[in-house]
Formats: structure tokens, C-alpha cells, sequence
């Protein structure tokens, strides 16, 4: 799936993500949710205002399996096992528009802001397969 | 007919306002033909599309791009109508050029990576809701004579 340019592409990028991940973690949910508010369903409970706690933690959470994934991108089914089963049996968040598709294009967003010219169209298109690739794991499972 | 808050309205117009429409639209098609490569399908007669340096400096592409962003540039002068203005151009790309409506939701959300990756942190959240709901009533107008 994804080759080996790629991977070291995505490494290279992820570098310069580590120290700032889990502002873009939060930044990409705070994305989903204004741009995409119909993904906001899946927190009822959540304090949605910006910089609230939740948001806070669950985007420190997304970017650490994120950070997870991109170490083990050669074994993503296996690394991402526990978060598959999550997704599928107890989140179940809908594959077919899938709310992970939109979180995809959200953190991509983000790095486009933040990165500007380092996200060049070849760590783009390294990037998206690999989001497309983690969204596919974790949706694996759901029937 | 698709309501328009006045933020709204101001986001897309302000951003549009600023974009090069050639450059931006260049780097928009070159950035769909490589992320999603299966799109090169419509582009055969465009020449050498091997790689992403290629594309990049592809005149074909170039031009094309421009040509894609112009017309772009169409619905935000129209926003009240949206589907009028692609009435013909649907039709074109149902009858004529034969693509799949999907590629049209592909190239709205490369185009808005490209303005986030240009405006920055100018390209708020805020911003960001406003330009997706365009590429997405742009995808469905261009969609809607499909048959």
C-alpha cells in the first residue's frame, strides 16, 4: 500500500508534527466541528465551547494514535487493533460518509496552515493515502 | 435555492478576493491529479503527467486549472444561484466529458488545502465551514443534470 517514499514522507512530515501535536490535534477537532456539525453527534456530551477540557483531551488523544500509527505504518492493522474494536462495536461512527474521511481532510487543513509550503504536493498525497489507510483499519471491523 | 448567511457571504467573497485564480488554480488541479492519480483518466491528451514534478509543471495543467478555477469564480458572483450557473456545464460533464460527480467533492476539498495552505491562520474554522459548504453546493450543481 503505501511505498516506501511515501512512508519516509510521512516520517519526515510527522517530525515536524511531534512538537506541536497536540495543539494540531485540537485545532483539527475544533475544525471538524464548525466546519462539519453534523459530527458533533457523536459528543452530546461534551463541552463544545473552544479550549474546553474534553476538546482539550480528546485531541491530545487523536494525534497521540496518529503519532502511534506513523511508527507503525507497516503493521497498522495490528498497531491500531484496539481502536478498530472501539470503532466498530462501540463508537460505531457512520464508514459510509465516514466522520474519520472528514477528520482526515480537518487534520490536513491543519497542517496546510501550519506547515504552508512543506506540505507540498507529494507529502499531501503521502499523507491523505496514509489517513485513508488508517481510516480503512479502523473501520475494518464493522461488519 | 441555498441560504447564505452575511459571514458567510463575507468569507468566501474576502478570501476569494485575494487568490491569484491562475496559480491557485494550477496548484488546486496538479495537487488532484497527484494526491488521487486515477483523475489523470480525463486527462490523456494533457501529455506528460509521469510524475509529480511533471504535473506540477505541466502547461496543460496550468491552463486547465485556471480555466476549472475561473468558472469557480462564477458561483461566488452568483451565490443566490449557484444552480443555474452550472446548468450547461453539468450537462457538459455528464453528456460530453463522462466524469464521475465524486471527482467533484475530490477537487473542492484539494482546493480548500490549498487556500489553508496560502491564507494560514486567516483560513479560520469559521472560514473553513464557509468554503466547504461552496465546493459542496458547487459539487451538487455540477452533479444535478447528471442522467
Amino acid at each position: 500500500m503505501l511505498t516506501a517514499e511515501e512512508k519516509k514522507l510521512i516520517t519526515q512530515i510527522w517530525d515536524k508534527v511531534k512538537p506541536r501535536q497536540e495543539e494540531f490535534g485540537v485545532e483539527a477537532l475544533m475544525r471538524l466541528f464548525t466546519a462539519y456539525p453534523t459530527t458533533k453527534t457523536y459528543f452530546p456530551h461534551f463541552d463544545m465551547s473552544a479550549g474546553s477540557d474534553q476538546i482539550r483531551g480528546h485531541g491530545k488523544k487523536v494525534a497521540a494514535a496518529l503519532g502511534n500509527a506513523v511508527s507503525n505504518m507497516n503493521n497498522l492493522s495490528q498497531a491500531l487493533s484496539e481502536l478498530s474494536n472501539l470503532h466498530a462495536y462501540n463508537l460505531r461512527v457512520d464508514p459510509s460518509r465516514f466522520a474519520l474521511q472528514l477528520l482526515s481532510q480537518c487534520f490536513q487543513v491543519v497542517l496546510a496552515v501550519h506547515l504552508g509550503k512543506d506540505y507540498s504536493p507529494e507529502v499531501h498525497s503521502a499523507f491523505d493515502k496514509f489517513l485513508s489507510a488508517v481510516a480503512a483499519v479502523l473501520a475494518e471491523k464493522y461488519r | 435555492m441555498v441560504h447564505w448567511t452575511a459571514e458567510e457571504k463575507q468569507f468566501i467573497t474576502s478570501v476569494w478576493s485575494k487568490v491569484n485564480v491562475e496559480e491557485c488554480g494550477a496548484e488546486a488541479l496538479a495537487r488532484l491529479l497527484i494526491v488521487y492519480p486515477w483523475t489523470q483518466r480525463f486527462f490523456s491528451s494533457f501529455g506528460n503527467l509521469s510524475s509529480p514534478t511533471a504535473i506540477v509543471g505541466n502547461p496543460k495543467v496550468r491552463a486547465h486549472g485556471k480555466k476549472v478555477l475561473t468558472s469557480f469564480g462564477e458561483a461566488i458572483k452568483n451565490l443566490d444561484n449557484i444552480k443555474s450557473t452550472y446548468t450547461k456545464l453539468s450537462e457538459l460533464h455528464c453528456e460530453k466529458l463522462h466524469v464521475d460527480p465524486e471527482n467533484f467533492r475530490l477537487l473542492g476539498d484539494i482546493l480548500i488545502i490549498v487556500l489553508a495552505s496560502h491564507f494560514a491562520r486567516d483560513f479560520t474554522p469559521a472560514c473553513q465551514f464557509a468554503w466547504q459548504k461552496l465546493v459542496s453546493v458547487v459539487a451538487h450543481a455540477l452533479a444535478r443534470k447528471y442522467h
